[in-house]
């Protein structure tokens, strides 16, 4: 702590920050382009410039940039200086000297930083009469737009994206006032991270190409807080609509998850709430071919009643990319012993395994904001960035925190982003990953390319040299047994070392090895931790819901147990060989579907109830952490829409049980339907706790959905009736459909639409919503976590996995893929123009053994032809297929490969 | 003397004025008859209107014959009643341009807010009010409505010509006051 005295008044701030952060988490307005709360300083753009004091004598001072200043104790500074003011309006000025006369028709407009700083400075007549510098723009690809007249050369764009991010494709070219920001050759960025920019960059250089399609200024949105249902790390996001459809997805600030960042997908991949071929109303059809009846949704309810009063028994098939409350509603619907969680049954078998070791393997599971604290890193059998986006960011984070580490030994400030860069080089913290291929994190890591079994027997070989009383591993190699030391070794240096694995290999052999790992290092008294990843939005939750899996639903169809069905938003294709979802549909008289999307399963419905997506409606999903989250309705579909009939799954679901019932129908809100389902399971009681409910008020009013400027109200409908509706009342949330309601900053809150406050209209509006500058929201970060370590459960030791026979047999081993790997955003138009052309990946040996060589094409189950890549290091006796491409091919199914058809 | 005590004194005292007032204004208003006449007989005679009074609104085009509009939603914004929304839209050459453009006319009032904050000159209120109409709906204009083909009061910009993004016809470099594109690739003073 220290004491400062800004325009005479004294203020007690963290000595650690630099005077620029300690004002801004004092509330205090300083200008600033470079400085970033999660990249630190450089001093680039002068912006910030205050006037310090030597002591309390000095009555001249001198400028100084405020970010590059620290703010040791008794520094005595004025903002107000009239010199310092001069001085920033200049350096405006003078940034505006080639500043395009664009904002009308720039994306960055209304949100804009730049716009901001300029109105906060004073700068409004050009007083500059010359020519203006002009640029030419680079295709960046389906992602990001581009536009280099708007660059005021802060550089913030390459500091994020080489540094923070990892990309090598992005650079800044030329000299002196001639720079340049953009790639080599005109191209798609590569980084995964690369949406970003359009947040990092304080200008319109950078921005949402995707939102640019359906423009709408940032006024005119309409937010909810919301969830992200692309992956399990379960990111904050703000997503945006008007007229009906969603516009554009914003990071939503948390301190504990995603910070400033989301990955792509989840950036991008929103496009399919607004695809035109989604079920909007009841469709039912009697006979397979025949083209569906639509109907109202009384109808709808009195025909499934009917069908499903009459059927044997009626099995209930959930999903993991559902809410918490849509599962429970269907489980209350068919009952617990005809409820499957949709999860086929390895997959499953791995998601209780990475609950039972979060609780028992005797490590805590860190926060993504605390990974980046972490100072050795095992990941085993993932590929973080393309399995769970955002965490592979954190990951990165730890891996070059070794610079701070250095830097503390010599007094250099975490903030000192330039400094501690040359001080740390290409030094970082240890990564060690045993992956089978390239992971964007090879160029902090050390990557161990192997087979998934041999991941295992690595991870039990490290477990046991950390803890000889851990099994240990017979017949290794010699080549393994060193790696396993390395690794043990570096674990073991660390303060604070970390075990990631998952269940993307779906091995349980693996996550037994991470356990194995994990227990090791807790008898080491270590302030280790144990991130364990999960593939789906939900897959936590439904796991700690507990139901039979999708093999074992199938089944009882087959077999003839059941006669009815109903799926929640879930398309059995994905997750089970077609020849054996088709025997079960074939065999199920009752098909009752419930989807946001049109997906094979939804073909073969008899009745298909059009579900609202995750923007039309709200629920409780639970992260990989184990954090339960909830996310909020961004918009009602019918009030633009009318035709159109979309409900929350839980609805429905709810309705139906009731009409089953033969009660007068009554409607169910948000708040029952959690309490319901936190009620039914005692491992998911927290989750009434992650949000707070209806009848949440601030200062006695609900919550804005809209920002105050929100225009078009008595327009945007007029066209449909010139008499306006009333705004859709929202008995569910805390939150309004109009701008009725608290917006603002200076009461803390944990829910927030939107980031807004008065002058700061960009994403830089998130410093008034937090206690410091890239801390913790001043209401608290959202969510509760529902697993908890056990204290005192001493996990025991598993035994290590055999080392597999040599077959001839090619196995599948699915790749994750954050491009084209997840189901529901790979019906995004972006993300399917940015997914890479899939290819076979064989080794050596087996591309040898089958006469098959890079490039030549062969066909994998029926209909697909892929091109054949041969990688050198590649594990021999597995053919590595990309997620999401084969749909129902299992991680270690055989594989029979042919020759397919010359390009 | 107290005038207070004689009520008929009083009285007279206020009836002499009085009567001169009454007698003036009927002479005035006898005068007016000699006057030019102020009244016009509306409909059968048209009213003079400034070019600047605000009636119906319109959407112009530049000088070129193109829209105006580039669908900045300023006008939108600016707007106190939230009568205007319009979605943005781009042409092929990079062009900004409404997709639709939709004013209810049966919530405007006329404040010329629109016109004040269009940085283009695209929306203007023009001196005509005639728009009544039996149906509300009607007065609901969308762009079909709204677009005429001139320029309206503003004969000569053209925003552009001073924006820097480059559209069809209009490279970088080629508006008001720009120099030709940098070459990134030389490190050349
Ligand atoms: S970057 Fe900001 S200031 Fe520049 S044109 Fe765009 S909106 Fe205007
Ligand atoms: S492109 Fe944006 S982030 Fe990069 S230097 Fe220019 S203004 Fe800064
Ligand atoms: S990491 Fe996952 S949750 Fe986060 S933005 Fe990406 S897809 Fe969404
Ligand atoms: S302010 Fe002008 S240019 Fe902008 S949307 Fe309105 S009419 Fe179009
Ligand atoms: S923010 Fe301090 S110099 Fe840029």
């Amino acid at each position: 702590m220290a004491i400062i005295h800004v325009d005479g008044q004294a203020y007690e701030v963290n000595g650690a920050d630099n005077l620029l952060q300690a004002c801004l988490s004092l509330g205090l307005d300083i200008p600033y382009f470079c400085w970033h709360p999660a990249m630190g300083s450089v001093g680039a753009c002068r912006q910030c410039a205050v006037r310090q004091y030597k002591d309390a004598d000095d009555d001249q001072g001198m400028l100084v940039m405020s970010c590059m200043t620290p703010a040791k104790d008794q520094t005595r500074i004025d903002i107000e200086d009239e010199e310092a003011r001069t001085f920033r309006a200049s350096v405006v000025e003078w940034l505006m000297i080639n500043h395009p006369h664009d904002c009308p028709v720039c994306e960055e407009g209304g949100h804009c930083h730049l716009q901001d700083m300029t109105v906060m400075t004073g700068h409004d007549r050009r007083r500059y009469r010359f020519s203006k510098r002009t640029r030419r723009n680079q295709n960046l690809g389906p992602f990001i737009g581009h536009e280099m007249n708007r660059c005021i050369t802060c550089y913030r764009c390459v500091r994020f994206y080489n540094d923070y991010a990892g990309g090598t494709d992005l650079g800044a070219f030329g000299s002196k006032d001639n720079v340049y920001f953009g790639r080599y050759e005109e191209g798609t960025l590569e980084s995964p991270f690369a949406g970003n920019l359009t947040e990092v960059c304080p200008t319109g250089v950078f921005t949402d190409k995707s939102h640019a399609a359906h423009y709408t200024r940032k006024w005119d949105l309409q937010f909810a807080p919301s969830i992200c249902h692309q992956c399990a790390m379960g990111c904050n996001i703000s997503p945006g609509e008007r007229g009906g459809s969603l516009r554009r997805i914003e990071n939503r600030y948390h301190g504990d998850v995603n910070g400033y960042f989301l990955c792509d997908r989840g950036r991008f991949g929103y496009g399919y709430v607004n695809r035109s071929d989604r079920p909007k109303v009841p469709e039912w059809r009697a006979q397979l071919d025949q083209t569906p009846t639509h109907l109202e949704v009384d109808a709808a309810l009195d025909h499934i009643t009917d069908a499903l009063r009459h059927a044997r028994r009626v099995i209930g098939i959930g999903s993991p990319r559902a809410s918490l409350e849509s599962n429970h509603q269907l489980r209350e619907l068919v009952g617990d012993k005809h409820f499957s969680t949709g999860i086929e049954a390895q997959e499953q078998a791995c998601l209780e395994r990475m609950n039972h070791l979060q609780r028992t393997a005797g490590l805590p599971t860190p926060t993504p904001r605390e990974i980046e604290r972490h100072d050795a890193i095992l990941i085993l059998g993932e590929d973080p960035v393309q399995s769970a986006g955002r965490l592979g960011l954190n990951l990165r984070q730890a891996a070059l925190a070794r610079r701070e580490t250095m830097g503390e030994k010599l007094d250099v400030p975490t903030w000192d982003a330039e400094a501690l860069k040359t001080l740390g080089q290409d030094s970082y913290h240890p990564l060690h990953i045993a992956w089978p291929t390239t992971t964007e994190l090879d160029s902090v890591a050390i990557r161990h390319s192997l087979a998934p079994e041999e991941i295992a027997r690595l991870g039990f070989a490290v477990a046991h040299i950390i803890d000889p009383s851990a099994p240990a591993v017979d017949r290794l190699d010699t080549a393994t047994r060193e790696t396993a030391q390395q690794i043990a070794d570096d674990l073991m240096a660390a303060e604070r070392p970390l075990v990631v694995s998952g269940g993307t290999l779906t091995s349980e052999a693996i996550l037994e090895a991470a356990g194995n790992i994990a227990k090791a290092l807790s008898m080491h008294a270590k302030q280790a931790g144990l991130v364990l990843i999960r593939r789906e939005a939900n897959s936590t939750g439904l796991a700690l819901m507990g139901g039979q899996p999708l093999d074992w639903a199938l089944d009882e169809l087959a077999q003839g147990n059941a006669d009815a069905l109903v799926v929640l938003e879930n398309d059995l294709y994905q997750r089970l060989p077609a020849k054996q979802v088709d025997a079960a549909l074939a065999r199920a008289d009752i098909r009752i579907v419930l989807d946001h999307q049109r997906t094979p399963t939804t073909d073969k419905a008899s009745i298909l109830l059009p579900a609202a997506s995750f923007a039309e409606t709200s629920g409780t999903l639970v992260n990989l952490e184990g954090r339960a989250q909830r996310f909020f309705q961004v918009f009602e579909p019918a009030y633009l829409r009318p035709e159109a009939r979309l409900h929350a799954s839980w609805h429905w679901l709810h309705s139906l049980a009731v009409s089953l019932r033969g009660e007068p129908p009554k409607a169910i809100h948000l708040d029952q339907a959690t309490q319901a389902c936190a009620e039914a399971y005692s491992s998911l009681a927290g989750m009434a706790q992650a949000a707070p409910g209806a009848d949440h008020r601030i200062a006695g009013l609900p919550l804005a959905r809209e920002p105050h400027r929100y225009s078009g109200r008595t327009a945007m409908r007029a066209h449909l009736n010139v008499n306006e509706p009333r705004p859709p009342q929202d008995p569910d949330t805390p939150f309004a459909h109009s701008m009725e309601g608290y917006s603002g900053f200076d009461r803390p809150r944990q829910q927030v639409p939107f980031a807004w406050a008065p002058g700061w209209n960009s994403p830089q509006a998130w410093n008034k919503f937090t206690d410091e500058v890239g801390g913790h929201l001043r209401g608290g970060d959202p969510g509760v976590r529902l697993i908890q370590p056990a204290p005192g459960h001493q996990g025991h030791y598993h035994q290590p996995v055999q080392s597999a026979e040599g077959t001839n047999a090619l196995r599948a081993l699915i790749l994750p893929r954050l491009f084209g790997g997840e189901e529901t955003s790979s019906l995004a138009a972006p993300i399917q123009q940015r997914t890479e052309q899939p290819s076979v990946i064989l080794s050596a040996d087996d591309a040898q053994r089958l006469a098959l060589k890079t490039g030549d094409r062969v066909n994998i189950g029926e209909g697909t032809t892929l091109p054949v890549y041969v990688q050198p290091d590649w594990p021999t006796g597995w053919a590595g297929l990309p997620a999401g491409l084969v749909a129902g091919v299992l991680q270690g199914a055989t594989l029979t490969l042919s020759a397919g058809d010359k390009p | 003397m107290d005038r207070n005590k004689h009520p008929i004194i009083n009285t007279a005292y206020q009836l002499v004025p009085a009567t001169g007032s009454l007698l003036r204004t009927l002479g005035t208003v006898f005068m007016h008859s000699f006057r030019k006449r102020e009244t016009v007989s509306y409909p059968e005679e048209s009213v003079y209107l400034p070019p600047r009074y605000r009636g119906r609104i319109i959407l112009t085009r530049d000088p070129d014959g193109e829209e105006r509009c580039v669908a900045c939603n300023l006008c939108a914004v600016a707007c106190p009643v939230d009568c205007i929304s319009l979605q943005k839209a781009e042409q092929d050459d990079g062009r900004w341009y409404p997709e639709f453009f939709r004013i209810n006319f049966s919530r405007c009032i006329f404040c010329g807010m629109c016109e004040e904050a269009c940085p283009t000159s695209a929306i203007q209120l023009t001196p005509d009010f005639e728009m009544g109409e039996y149906d509300r709906q009607q007065l609901v204009y969308e762009k079909e409505d709204l677009l005429i083909d001139g320029p309206g009061k503003d004969h000569d910009y053209h925003f552009y010509k001073v924006a820097g993004m480059a559209i069809g016809g209009k490279d970088k470099g080629q508006a008001k006051d720009e120099e030709a594109p940098e070459d990134v690739r030389t490190l050349l003073p």
